[in-house]
């Protein structure tokens, strides 16, 4: 069941189109997050999903119901369509206590005091903050405060959970033992949640689905699997995964009966595909997926050790072949010499191709999972 | 079809957008803001080209309500206009001037003393020094009447004849060096603020690189210092320019006496004389000059604002002063006696004496403050404790700055909410920037124009001229860029997140506001709220031509008292406004970090 679905919704800022003509639908109980660069619209779609910001055009629906329409003339206040949001900074009130913060939106309802102080109680001991009622936002750490943006969040019940960048303000360790709290609460609350981040880490590591969005446009949306392994353009591709992807420019030809693509440093089989004969291509290649033969096999393509970037588990690698320049990811400790030769094979199964002139996916072609919903 | 369809979406798009609360507050806002300043200014220009009912007098081809430049002639041209313009112009501009230069070399040279060099008891300076620009700005003059006074005005003559025994010569008592020195000495603490705080705020690294490129300590002052603190010598310049241009108390004190008299003291006469087109036209002129320098100011500095505001823990350059450690403390601890404690001595000193010209101790007495009354002093009103009419006229001046303090400050943060929420919109820049009008028009003037507006009934609005609402009004819009500054400040700590989060939660606009907006600006505002106080408590240009018999304020019974020649009662009321200003300050810095206003 589609929970939020959102239909050709646009926002301007002045000159600037933070959200152009967007159309997403979001399924129950999933886990989506709009990632991309700061300045991408992200935090726009997700406040006028809240309705903290009203959208210059557009339909947005929330379980069924129209919670905006430009169009009809429909507005429904961010308090009324049942959800809940942590902001970034968390926007604890520094005047009220831990309790009075979680309280205030069940105040709002206008429940009962015995209600009220039962279920602040257990949002509370849900997120460990037992015995921290009677303090101030000021006097807990980073991570108490988020787990009382967490508790505010979770005392109205609400069935969309909306979280913008609410981990980077945490230092690095925290921040990881944050992200496994998220996790569990979504798995353990069925809430539908959409999550805003820059950090693909984050993006790939919580979320049932990412939608990578760039200058108000949304990119695609897919599985983190998918995301990583068919970007469905240029930008995704270079935009996720670090170090990034490398990328080849080149053409494909017709050499006898095979298709093969070729540039001025180097020849590899091109993709069974007829229609792709004669077109400007970028070919596309993981680091981690650019293998290196051992020297004696005297195949591969060579090249020569630009830089050696050891990195305790693994070994960055940049190896130079005419005007190109690969990054290549090693596992283990291996040791290589500035300046060395080295010969490299790339795994036919493991590029990706895109028209140059579009940006977009070539080949494998992206597969059509989870609706038609992408680009 | 498509036609309709996109008119409907651009009207439901109007719509949802007037209808956020700041949007509406921002159209409030604009329309009292309109109420406040434009109308009265439209009001006033209009009254200096249309002929008014005393003008009978002057011209008989004067028919009230018509359009006419007979004014504007008359003020620019005419035979008198000599007297009753071109000279008071005259005047402001060279006292105006000479004020701003004294009290920049006074103040400039206070603060980098202080924040720059090893002087001793440097903390004990930085307090007392800013001391002067708490106190009524007349408080010097009437000091200064007490000690140089001679017969020309009525009463018993100063300490200097006392001392000396020979009258004291015109030319110290009364007009434009008195006029001078008195106001340099209160205006002195703009630039001193304003120039410790850029002192401070500049990083020591700008100034190392220049030494260890092997500069002197003359070029770094001079190539480096110099041009990074020159915006806010500049904007210190401009401050005391337009303050010392609108002040009404002194010079009138000072120049009345000898007939020497400014822009802002030609006002207050017209009126008196009812002849107030004159006292317009003399307000217009004093806004355009305001204006013109405040634009002057902009294109000079514009965004050559240097200073930004450092973190913590600062480290600068100290220069050492050698063995003239000391005699720059003397020169700066001279000021403070000056400035702060010599006149306020002498004032009080002046309320104990039982009868003027006797410096003896047995001539002292607690008459003026508690005495009943005597037909044989002062015919007869008794000491101003005791006296209803003080009482009443102190009742008023609290009444009054506890009201513009509370109204102000809260318009302020709607002002500032207005401005921080609807970021970027014109609406919220035409209300930030309407906000800040009052600021161009001289006290003075504000009151004429009032004056000029208020005088008759404004369509459903009754006369206002004589009630205390019309007090509150023009101590609240002259008040308001400073309380605009200071509420946008706090909101922008505020507004955004912390709200929303309300928002989320479902509170209306008015919980928010009363749980979460006002308790989270207010602790932000307190000092604000007790400057405006101090402000409207010591206020004496923006309100003595509104101010009628039932509404006086301790200030206005001060002028009445001095221009009687009562001067043992005018000096206590100062002093009584002095306590309730230097507590109200007191207050203000223990609560919160100081602001300019």
């Amino acid at each position: 069941m589609s929970l939020i679905e959102i239909e050709k919704v646009s926002k301007k800022f002045g000159a600037v189109t933070a959200v152009d003509r967007l159309d997403l639908t979001v399924q129950a109980g999933e886990f989506l997050t709009l990632l991309g660069p700061s300045g991408c619209g992200k935090t726009t779609v997700l406040r006028m999903i809240a309705g903290l910001e009203i959208p210059d055009a557009g339909m947005i629906r929330i379980k069924d119901k129209t919670v905006f329409s430009s169009r009809e003339g429909i507005y429904v206040a961010p308090g009324k369509r049942g959800i809940g949001l942590v902001f970034q900074s968390y926007a604890l009130w520094p005047h009220m206590t831990v309790f009075e913060n979680v309280a205030f939106g069940l105040q709002v309802q206008g429940a009962e005091r015995k209600e009220l102080e039962d279920r602040v109680h257990t949002s509370l001991d849900y997120m460990r903050l037992r015995g921290m009622e009677k303090r101030y936002p000021q006097q807990l750490s980073g991570g108490q405060q988020q787990r009382v943006a967490l508790a505010r969040m979770l005392v109205t019940r609400p069935s969309i959970f909306l979280m913008d960048e609410p981990l980077s303000n945490l230092d690095a360790k925290l921040r990881m033992e944050m992200r496994a709290e998220i996790k569990r609460l979504h798995w353990e609350a069925k809430a539908t949640t959409l999550y805003v981040t820059h950090d693909q880490n984050e993006a790939l590591t919580l979320s049932t689905q990412v939608a990578v969005m760039n200058r108000g446009i949304l990119q695609q949306v897919a599985s983190p699997h998918q995301i990583y392994r068919r970007p469905a353009n240029l930008f995704v591709a270079d935009f996720i995964g670090s170090p990034t992807i490398n990328f080849i420019p080149g053409k494909i030809h017709r050499e006898g009966g095979d298709l093969i693509f070729r540039n001025e440093s180097l020849v590899l089989p091109a993709p069974p595909e007829e229609g792709l004969a004669g077109k400007e291509v970028t070919a596309a290649i993981r680091p981690e997926d650019i293998r290196i033969l051992p020297r004696e096999k005297g195949k591969g393509l060579e090249g020569e050790v630009y830089s050696v970037l050891p990195a305790g588990a693994e070994v960055i690698l940049q190896v130079k072949k005419g005007s190109l320049l690969f990054t290549i990811r090693v596992m283990g400790e291996v040791s290589f010499e500035m300046g060395e030769k080295v010969y490299l094979q790339f795994p036919p199964e493991a590029m990706v191709f895109y028209d140059q002139e579009t940006g977009n996916l070539l080949y494998p072609f992206r597969e059509q999972g989870n609706g038609n919903r992408a680009i | 079809m498509e036609m309709a369809e996109s008119f409907k979406v651009w009207v439901n798009r109007f719509r949802f957008r007037i209808s956020q609360p700041h949007v509406v507050l921002g159209i409030l806002l604009l329309l009292l803001l309109l109420a406040l300043v434009i109308i009265p200014f439209v009001q006033m220009v209009h009254d200096t080209a249309v002929w008014q009912e005393a003008d009978t007098r002057l011209s008989r081809a004067a028919k009230p309500g018509e359009w006419t430049a007979f004014h504007y002639l008359r003020v620019f041209s005419g035979r008198l206009s000599k007297v009753i313009f071109y000279r008071p112009l005259l005047h402001s501009l060279e006292t105006s001037l000479a004020i701003s230069f004294l009290g920049m070399a006074l103040g400039g040279l206070l603060a980098w003393l202080v924040v720059r060099t090893d002087m001793p008891f440097r903390r004990a300076v930085a307090v007392f020094a800013v001391i002067p620009y708490v106190l009524p700005s007349y408080t010097l003059a009437l000091a200064w009447l007490d000690f140089f006074k001679n017969e020309r005005i009525g009463g018993a003559a100063g300490i200097y004849q006392y001392l000396f025994g020979v009258p004291t010569p015109d030319w110290l008592a009364y007009g434009f060096l008195p006029i001078v020195i008195n106001l340099s000495l209160h205006y002195y603490p703009f630039t001193y603020l304003l120039l410790s705080g850029a002192l401070v705020s500049i990083d020591a690294h700008l100034e190392e690189c220049g030494e260890v490129l092997g500069a002197s300590r003359f070029t770094i002052l001079r190539r480096i210092t110099f041009p990074i603190v020159l915006p806010a010598l500049l904007s210190a310049f401009i401050l005391t320019f337009s303050r010392a241009l609108g002040t009404f108390g002194t010079p009138y004190f000072l120049g009345a006496p000898v007939r020497y008299f400014t822009l802002s003291t030609t006002i207050y006469s017209n009126i008196v004389n009812r002849t107030p087109a004159v006292a317009y036209i003399s307000a217009l002129v004093l806004i355009l000059i305001s204006i013109f320098i405040l634009y002057a100011n902009q294109r000079l500095i514009g965004s050559k604002s240097f200073v930004t505001i450092a973190g913590k823990g600062f480290r600068h350059r100290v220069t050492p002063l050698g063995r003239f450690r000391y005699p720059a403390f003397f020169l700066a601890l001279g000021l403070i006696l000056l400035g702060v404690f010599t006149p306020l001595l002498l004032l009080t000193w002046q309320t104990l004496m039982l009868y003027p010209n006797d410096y003896s101790l047995k001539n002292l007495t607690l008459h003026f403050w508690i005495g009943k009354s005597d037909p044989a002093l002062a015919e007869g009103e008794s000491g101003i404790l005791r006296n209803l009419q003080i009482l009443g006229a102190a009742w008023n001046s609290l009444e009054l700055s506890v009201l513009v303090a509370l109204v102000t400050g809260l318009t302020g943060i709607f002002i500032g909410y207005v401005a921080v929420k609807g970021r970027k919109t014109w609406l919220a820049a035409l209300v930030e920037q309407g906000s800040f009008l009052p600021y161009l028009i001289p006290s003075i003037a504000f009151g004429a124009i009032y004056l000029s507006l208020f005088t008759q009934p404004v369509g459903p609005i009754p006369s206002l001229y004589g009630s205390f609402f019309l007090l509150v009004m023009v101590c609240m819009a002259k008040n308001l860029p400073f309380s605009a500054r200071s509420g946008i400040s706090s909101m922008l700590q505020v507004a955004g997140e912390l709200e929303e989060s309300a928002v989320v939660a479902g509170a209306s606009w008015a919980k928010r506001f009363w749980k979460i907006i006002l308790p989270l600006t207010l602790t932000g505002s307190i000092s604000g709220f007790i400057l405006v106080f101090i402000a409207t408590m010591r206020e004496l240009s923006l309100i003595i031509l509104l101010v009628t018999p039932s509404t006086r304020t301790l200030t206005t019974m001060t002028f009445r008292y001095v221009e009687q020649g009562y001067a043992q009662f005018a000096d206590a009321i100062i002093v009584l406004i002095v306590l309730i200003v230097v507590a109200g300050e007191f207050i203000a810095r223990k609560l919160g970090k100081r602001e300019i206003a």
